[in-house]
């Protein structure tokens, strides 16, 4: 065949389909009924050479701008290592499947072994899955495995969730038949009066927080898990990963289960995905954890040997009663962000977060400092605040636009501004001028 | 493959005081972390300079087996060449330096490469639009049911619960119809592996105003396609239900027959099998959803943003790559490959169902079963050998499945050399059995424990060290 992709000579394909015992390709499909066969071609344009489709690229590529990125909401501009890209293109990673054959599996068990020790690390939590698809998903997953492991209770309460994280949550709710309720958010955080009065009324399965919140306030938890534990909730943590590395865990505020997004350890932003979800929890709910967990044990080579394991909780083996549906995970996002951490290490985690904190309240100030703008809730943050503007705030967000800035994300009064690592004073003293006008 | 085993954990290598990043000084004066906010103990993650992480992982690839590797027949998985092309592709800053939320004005070139995508979808499927949200193939299923389960919702129809399955289902078709709240009906295979028609009209009649939806996979996970698909979908159509089509085994079909003509209403397909996207050990993937004019309205919102981009942006590289002209070839190029290889072994393995496959087939385990040799000893076999093994045990209709996916891109030396070995195998199986039984023996570690992992399972570096102590 004259293609790249296609090895197939003349001669092979004589030799293969006599050997088949058909005369065409065409007789390839001699049972499939002839008024559904499609004949002819496919509206597509011609193939194109590699040179070609460069240029397509590159053309497409053009017509997106390039900003300078202060927006966040769950999405955040890390510098990536140049190692991480390089490692992830070794093919034998790349382009193999599932480890479902761990003798040729070493290395994607490896892996997953210690990115599941990493997570467990920063969320402060004793066991972690081999990832989910995003932050989103993951935390809904945390609700489902809330009403799992509930008797009867049907209920999840959620407070200070992103509004996106809100929706998708909604949507599996609806169909999953969980009543979700909103805790309003009292002067920027979440009451812990009002959920205990909340949680009285019974049948709550689940309560989900997210640390730091919508409005990248640090709120104090303590108390919360207690009051869930009472009313036989399970108490759910939703954290930007990266943020952990500093901030009090979920482990130490006592939740039974962690999710989020790992986007943070360095993952590019690429317009949505892939990134990476990551779901921790307790010991005691690991048979309650859907996703692939991978375990240590011996080959018979007494040699130490990585392995899927727990794999009665999932749906090759359980079908419709497995812990969840879900099958391909992310792991060649998970490669990213273990060896991120490695490069980064503990130290180098908290000198970014010191720096991104550094450049988001230095931003904040000098905001304030114009006089239009207005912290709205005057609590702690970490590297994302809500300040209010007294102008017109669209008008605003435009002109950033034009001078190649991405000015934060849209709130109802103001801006939701996020800062890492990445942004330089120079460019936040930019920002600051434009803002000003 | 590298047949020695590197064994370190990245936690094993860490000595305090090493690092291997490098950050920007901080310019911005005196902003410390309140002490109150901060965790009591470090995260205990490894400290390792540079060169030790790159040595690190580039050892770990080492005990790996990619499609580049070697031949990767895995059943049901269509584990195809990932053109490097596409990787490029997908790297391109001015692609992946944008913000999901940007506005947009700003991201127009990213918004068309997803148009000129939906657009080849629909032109290669016959269905009219498609939704990137769903992250992989199972995630598809379910948003394909949710959007079923709406659009019964928005008739009022409201006792539409449940979703009929072959027998020879994927799993994650009764897990994700779990997931979206439906009930599974299983409906059984007849004699030539096909859906019985016979049963499939007893459950209609039985319990037709409940039928949501039937998922279906075409061809079926024995690699047959489902002749009396026309007559199928009447029946479920003409009892208020719609027609799902399950995407995984769409490989064959290009070129050959569109699931909109099939009879499909709603589809997933997974870009990491059919479109070439690489499956990165196991993801990310990503299962874009694709519905008949008039579905569109009930797409759920099952993720942020539009998907995982960067997967969708190395299917469009592939499809511009093949263009008409080529893509048509995939399906029977495919089908081929799996026929001969087929054809080639039948003799020494059992093939329960005889005639044309598409692009996989499944034999049950080998002929003569008095060696006592099983399908596992096979496929661990097949490791020293140099090949990945398909996939086992699966369909569940046999007990000894074996179920072989060559793709469109092996050349017939190496179906040959596949073909030679596992005719060796067979052989060995005869007069050794104990060398079958006791592989693999050439691969970085032997068979493992698996039952010793699940009663005391150890998941994390801390756990393994606090064993230790």
């Amino acid at each position: 065949m004259d293609y790249k992709y296609f090895p197939h000579t003349e001669d092979d394909l004589k030799a293969m389909l006599a050997k088949v015992g058909v005369k065409s390709l065409d007789e390839l499909y001699a049972q499939i009924p002839e008024d559904i066969r499609f004949k002819g071609d496919y509206e597509l344009p011609w193939g194109a050479s590699e040179l070609e489709v460069r240029q397509v690229f590159e053309k497409l590529g053009s017509e997106n701008k390039q900003l300078t990125c202060f927006a966040g909401m769950g999405v955040y501009d890390h510098y990536t290592p140049s190692v991480i890209p390089n490692l992830l293109q070794r093919s034998e990673f790349l382009t193999s499947y599932t480890p479902y054959q761990a003798e040729i599996s070493q290395g994607t068990l490896h892996y997953i072994f210690e990115y599941q020790s990493m997570m467990a690390e920063l969320t402060g939590m004793d066991i972690s899955n081999a990832s989910m698809y995003d932050g989103t998903t993951a935390c809904a997953e945390a609700m489902m495995m809330a009403v799992a492991a509930g008797k009867k209770q049907n209920k999840v309460i959620v407070s200070g969730l992103n509004p996106l994280t809100f929706e998708v949550l909604k949507t599996y709710a609806l169909h999953h038949g969980i009543e979700l309720i909103i805790l309003p958010l009292e002067d920027g955080v979440t009451k812990l009066s009002t959920l205990k009065s909340q949680l009285s009324t019974g049948g709550v399965a689940g309560v989900i927080v997210q640390q730091p919140n919508i409005y990248g306030i640090v709120e104090d938890f303590t108390g919360f898990a207690e009051a869930c534990h009472e009313q036989k909730a399970l108490f759910v943590i939703d954290s930007v990963a990266a943020d952990l590395a500093v901030l009090k865990t979920p482990g130490e505020w006592g939740a039974d289960i962690a999710t989020g997004d790992g986007q943070s350890l360095g993952i590019p932003m690429q317009f949505g995905g892939p990134y990476v979800g990551y779901m921790c929890c307790t010991e005691k709910l690991i048979r309650k954890l859907p996703g692939r967990i991978v375990g240590m044990t011996k080959d018979n080579r007494d040699q130490r040997a990585f392995v899927l394991t727990l794999q009665a909780r999932e749906q090759h083996i359980r079908r419709q009663k497995a812990t969840s549906n879900i099958c391909s995970n992310q792991s060649l996002m998970a490669l990213f962000v273990t060896i991120y951490l490695s490069l980064m290490g503990k130290q180098g985690m908290k000198e970014a977060a010191q720096l991104s904190y550094a450049g988001a309240h230095y931003l904040c100030d000098e905001l304030q400092k114009t006089g239009r703008f207005k912290l709205a809730y005057d609590k702690p943050f970490f590297n994302e605040f809500y300040v209010k503007y007294d102008g017109d705030a669209q008008t605003l967000y435009q002109r950033f636009i034009e001078a190649g800035f991405l000015g934060g994300v849209l709130m109802e009064e103001g801006f939701l501004f996020a800062v890492t690592e990445k942004r330089t004073k120079e460019e936040i003293d930019n920002l600051v001028k434009i803002a000003a006008l | 493959m590298n047949n020695r085993l590197y064994g370190n954990l990245i936690f094993e290598l860490s000595k305090a005081g090493r690092k291997g990043y490098s950050l920007p000084r901080n310019d911005y004066g005196d902003y410390e972390i309140p002490q109150e906010l901060c965790r009591s103990e470090e995260a205990a993650l490894p400290e390792c300079d540079e060169l030790t992480v790159v040595r690190h992982y580039t050892n770990l690839s080492n005990n790996n087996f990619g499609v580049d590797t070697g031949f990767y027949p895995l059943g049901s998985c269509t584990m195809k060449y990932n053109p490097k092309i596409n990787e490029e592709m997908a790297a391109l800053p001015q692609f992946q330096n944008l913000h999901p939320l940007q506005p947009e004005h700003t991201v127009l070139g990213a918004k068309a490469l997803t148009i000129l995508l939906e657009e080849s979808l629909c032109a290669l499927t016959g269905l009219a639009h498609f939704t990137f949200k769903p992250y992989a193939g199972a995630h598809g299923e379910l948003t394909g049911l949710m959007t079923i389960d709406n659009y019964h919702r928005s008739r009022g129809d409201m006792a539409r619960k449940k979703v009929i399955v072959p027998d020879s289902a994927h799993g994650t078709n009764p897990a994700s119809a779990a997931v979206c709240g439906l009930e599974i009906i299983e409906v059984k295979s007849d004699a030539n592996g096909l859906v019985s028609l016979e049963d499939l009209e007893r459950l209609v009649s039985l319990e037709g105003p409940n039928i949501a939806a039937m998922m279906m996979t075409n061809p079926n996970t024995l690699g047959l396609f489902e002749t009396n698909i026309p007559a199928i979908a009447k029946l479920i159509h003409d009892c208020g239900g719609l027609m799902y089509y399950d995407g995984a085994n769409l490989n064959p079909m290009l070129g050959a027959c569109r699931p909109g003509d099939m009879g499909f209403d709603v589809m997933h397909i997974n870009l990491h099998k059919t479109f070439s996207t690489p499956h990165g050990g196991g993801g990310p993937g990503s299962g874009p959803v694709g519905v008949r004019e008039g579905l569109q309205e009930f797409f759920p919102f099952v993720s942020p943003y539009q998907g995982n981009y960067a997967v969708m942006m190395r299917a469009y590289a592939y499809i511009c790559s093949l263009g008409r002209e080529n893509i048509k070839l995939v399906g029977p190029l495919a089908t081929l490959n799996a026929n001969y290889i087929k054809e080639s072994l039948k003799d020494l393995y059992e093939l329960p169902i005889n005639g044309l496959c598409c692009h996989e087939f499944v034999f049950d385990g080998l002929k003569d079963k008095s060696t006592g040799v099983t399908t596992m000893d096979v496929a661990k076999r097949l490791l020293d050998y140099g090949y990945h093994a398909p996939t086992i045990y699966f369909p569940l209709l046999f007990h000894e499945s074996l179920m072989i996916e060559p793709t469109e891109n092996e050349s017939k030396e190496t179906l040959d050399g596949f073909i030679a070995v596992m005719r060796r195998i067979a052989e060995e199986a005869k007069n050794d059995p104990d060398l079958v039984k006791s592989a693999p023996h050439d691969t970085p570690i032997g068979r493992v424990d698996d039952v010793l992992a699940a009663k005391h399972p150890v998941t994390t570096y801390k756990q393994m060290k606090n064993e230790q102590d």
